[in-house]
């Protein structure tokens, strides 16, 4: 029922200059992505990537269970010293990532070249 | 709930029941009815959307913890259309909660104090006008949501 997470990884630079790694996902953010999400971050290598931006462009349905795997991401993120941001969620998922405190810790962003240009 | 609230509920009342197996993913029939009942009563797209997640916390909620993923239990839904308000029961077998988990702390959580889980409640009671936990004396349990309509922003 659940519609498989798909992910890949997309590098690309700020207009000011910085290296960022966009890691895309596509489908529903629930329990059963863990690999999508948790697993694509983690094959990152650490000691190049210090921006990530989280493009939800694709992805119609979040629960709570897929919030925790994005949280879990930013607990990892920020031990190894890596800033993460995010764009593309929808207006109600902009809402909810607000009311859960994610925008405390990973600003977000209407599209990809609105982050890019505020990074 | 009081009389008066349930009158108001029952007053003019269409209802449309579910029952849903105890498998993860089917939260989304749920969700899809939800929002299609509440198209039809006259909903905002952006109420719609809370409703959505709400009721699809609230599924999960009974096939994870209630039901114990066991597809032999089945989660039952009933959507109660009134002329104000939208209820919604998500019924299953579990015994219910003995107390209501601690908000979640999205500080503690990144500083590795609490577990990045246990948020399905918190966003229930945030998205909808009224949520409550019953704990049923006969084996089952249900949580109980109400979203009204605001007609004047409608």
């Amino acid at each position: 029922m659940q519609s498989e997470t798909k992910s890949r990884v997309d590098q690309l630079t700020t207009p000011a200059g910085h290296s960022v790694t966009i890691l895309r996902f596509e489908g529903d953010i629930a329990s059963t992505s863990k690999d999508a999400v948790l697993g694509a971050y983690q094959a990152l290598p650490k000691a190049t990537t210090k921006l990530i931006l989280l493009d939800f462009t694709k992805v119609d349905y979040i629960n709570s269970s897929g919030i925790a795997l994005v949280i879990q991401l930013m607990i990892e993120a920020s031990n190894s010293e890596q800033k993460v941001y995010a764009f593309g969620l929808s207006a109600h998922f902009t809402k909810v990532f607000t009311m859960v405190g994610i925008t405390k810790y990973a600003q977000l962003f209407a599209d990809q070249d609105a982050a890019l240009a505020a990074l | 709930m009081s009389d008066s609230k349930a009158a108001a509920v029952k007053a003019k009342t269409t209802t449309v029941e579910l029952r849903l197996p105890s498998r993860m993913g089917y939260e989304k029939v749920a969700m899809s009815t939800a929002a299609s009942v509440a198209k039809l009563m006259g909903f905002r797209e952006d109420r719609i959307e809370d409703l959505k997640t709400a009721i699809a916390e609230a599924c999960i909620n009974a096939i994870e913890h209630g039901n114990r993923l066991n597809e032999k239990l089945s989660v039952g839904v009933v959507l109660s259309a009134g002329e104000n308000a939208l209820e919604v029961k998500v019924m299953d077998d579990g015994v219910g909660m003995k107390k209501q988990p601690a908000k979640p702390d999205i500080d503690r959580k990144m500083h590795g104090e609490e577990g990045p889980r246990g948020m399905g409640m918190f966003l229930i009671q945030a998205l909808v006008d009224e949520a409550e936990w019953v704990a049923g004396t006969d084996g089952h349990s249900y949580v109980r949501l109400v979203i009204r309509l605001d007609k004047e922003a409608a």
